[in-house]
């Protein structure tokens, strides 16, 4: 009688990589449907461009590196990358924009560094800040959400717009693209303006940007998801959030003419989707349990000063990269005790 | 092998300054956002190389060993200050762009090396030989990046050619792509990084091919030696 030689541990392959990535994908669902509701069916086309060219890059990087393409490509870790690429630029960037991003992300900032588990920086961050940095004017004007657009922008036109750069009727970009909530704030206030006028303008909600608060905070619900589920561990995102609560609390009671609150800082821009979907990368981030908390609050902190004091409007790419190249450092002196040990 | 055939094959890519040394970064990654510098700071520092090497092999036998490092850089800091000025007075264009890093030939680790492991120890010809090579090689890979920098940061290839050529090149401008957005990346610093590491992953993969191609060529008699 022949037997399976089973050996601990004991879980229905509780670990595998394809699982936990889609169930990231699963919880980045609700937010994205928000986001469509909010900008347009132009977001479903950036992420349906990112996914085929996300995946073809990965396929061809794999040949080149003489890889297996199928463990690798069904992991779900490139769809994963491309998605975050796709939602953090503008709903009706140009076709090339989203390209040349993911095909980066994944190339460079992924598989020339060894691939799953080998990059050192979170390669959907690398994408994003290559686009800032090279393409500032695309990546910086919005929509506005479309409750607040003269006309919203259908399938067919957002079709046209993302890959003629034209709609075929006599639309104009700048009627169709604004500045985002937090650049708002972030001009008006260099205006010598006082963030509790700002914030009663139409381009804003009840805490945040108008729509941009409800995308924010179906990211965290999809995030509270994943940490019970126990594919993030609640480290990260605790001590970041909690991070740029304390400091934009601390800078709103002593200087309030300088900072929005701190509400409108946790529901603004990528707060949400970088405290749950991109510092929290296990391949990127920190290992140690002591250590992603430091490697969270430095995010927070760092997103916050780039967001006040920093040349971009938003700062979570930045922190993300910037903690990034701490990693080593926290993780050096952030080793657990092994039990028993004296020291 | 001929000695000079094999100066020529090192300095031009089997011990390629930039490519295998990897010495003279500095220069080689702040000035090669366009052909035209890369091409100027290129024969800037050939000719800093070839003076360098030459004087330096005539004198090798008067240079006391003890404070031989001195001496070289005296002399590569006097040649670098003739060039500067040499420059300053009739490419005045393009010594504002390349600016301080002329005179940061001085510093150039190619050049001392090549003083103290090659003309240090051989005749003058092939010290000559050496520095002409090796300096090549060297201009070879900065007109390389700064080609490939210029074409995808502006899309286009000997922008701005008169600073160099004087006024016959002024349309020598090559505009490859029409209407091109601009890549910023690969102006900034970061091209310059990522563009010398795609070079260099050419150049070991060419290697690679190579010595595959010599190995299969040899194999098959290796294989009907052993089979007698």
């Amino acid at each position: 009688m022949a037997l399976f030689r089973i050996s601990p541990p004991y879980l229905a392959g509780a670990n595998r990589v394809t699982k936990q990535m889609l169930q990231v994908l699963l919880a980045m669902v609700p937010a994205v449907i928000a986001m469509v509701y909010f900008f347009g069916v132009a977001v479903l086309i950036n992420i349906a461009l990112a996914l085929v060219v996300g995946l073809l890059a990965e396929i061809l990087m794999l040949k080149l590196r003489q890889r297996p393409i199928k463990p690798f490509i069904t992991d779900g870790s490139a769809a994963v990358t491309a998605i975050l690429i796709a939602v953090a630029i503008p709903p009706l960037s140009p076709w090339w924009l989203t390209v040349v991003g993911v095909v980066f992300a994944i190339v460079f900032a992924k598989q020339l560094y060894g691939g799953l588990g080998y990059n050192p920086f979170n390669p959907a961050m690398i994408g994003y800040v290559l686009l800032l940095v090279s393409f500032p004017l695309e990546m910086t004007t919005w929509l506005p959400v479309s409750s607040l657009a003269e006309n919203p922008v259908d399938f067919h036109a957002a079709f046209q717009l993302i890959f003629h750069g034209e709609t075929g009727t006599d639309w104009v970009a700048d009627t169709v693209s604004g500045a985002t909530p937090l650049d708002a704030m972030k001009t008006q206030i260099g205006q010598s303006i006082l963030p509790e006028y700002i914030i009663n303008q139409n381009l804003f909600g009840f805490a945040g940007g108008l729509g941009w608060e409800w995308i924010n905070i179906w990211f965290a619900i999809g995030g509270i998801y994943l940490i019970y589920r126990r594919v993030i561990s609640w480290h990260v995102p605790v001590a970041m959030l909690a991070a740029l609560f304390i400091i934009s609390g601390l800078t709103s009671m002593f200087a309030p003419e300088m900072t929005g609150s701190p509400i409108f800082h946790l529901v603004s821009g990528g707060t949400m989707i970088g405290a749950f979907f991109i510092a929290t990368d296990p391949v990127s981030g920190s290992t140690t349990v002591k250590g992603r908390l430091v490697f969270g609050a430095g995010v927070g902190l760092l997103t916050y000063i780039i967001r006040i004091w920093g040349g971009y409007p938003d700062g979570i790419a930045f922190a993300v990269i910037l903690m990034n190249m701490m990693v080593p450092l926290i993780d050096y002196y952030t080793q657990p005790k092994v039990y028993g040990a004296v020291k | 092998m001929n000695p000079y055939a094999q100066i020529i094959k090192e300095g031009l890519w089997k011990n390629n300054p930039a490519l295998v040394q990897l010495l003279g970064l500095c220069p080689l990654l702040a000035v090669t956002n366009t052909v035209i510098n890369g091409l100027g700071l290129g024969l800037a520092t050939i000719l800093t190389l070839v003076a360098s090497n030459g004087i330096i092999s005539l004198l090798r036998n008067q240079i006391p060993d003890e404070v031989r490092l001195p001496v070289f850089v005296m002399i590569i800091a006097s040649i670098v200050t003739i060039i500067e000025l040499s420059m300053n007075a009739w490419f005045h264009d393009l010594y504002l762009i390349l600016g301080i890093f002329i005179p940061l030939i001085v510093t150039n680790c190619s050049i001392i090396a090549r003083a103290e492991a090659f003309a240090a120890r051989n005749p003058v010809g092939h010290s000559l030989l050496d520095g002409l090579m090796m300096g090549l090689g060297f201009t070879a890979v900065l007109i390389v990046l700064g080609g490939m920098r210029e074409l995808i940061g502006q899309g286009t290839l000997f922008a701005q050619a008169n600073l160099m050529f004087g006024d016959i090149a002024t349309n020598w401008t090559l505009t490859l792509i029409d209407d091109y957005r601009g890549f910023l990346l690969a102006l900034l610093p970061p091209g310059a990084f990522i563009g010398l590491g795609l070079i260099v992953a050419l150049k070991n993969v060419i290697d690679v091919r190579l010595t595959k191609r010599q190995t299969s060529v040899v194999e098959p008699v290796a294989e009907t030696a052993s089979s007698h």
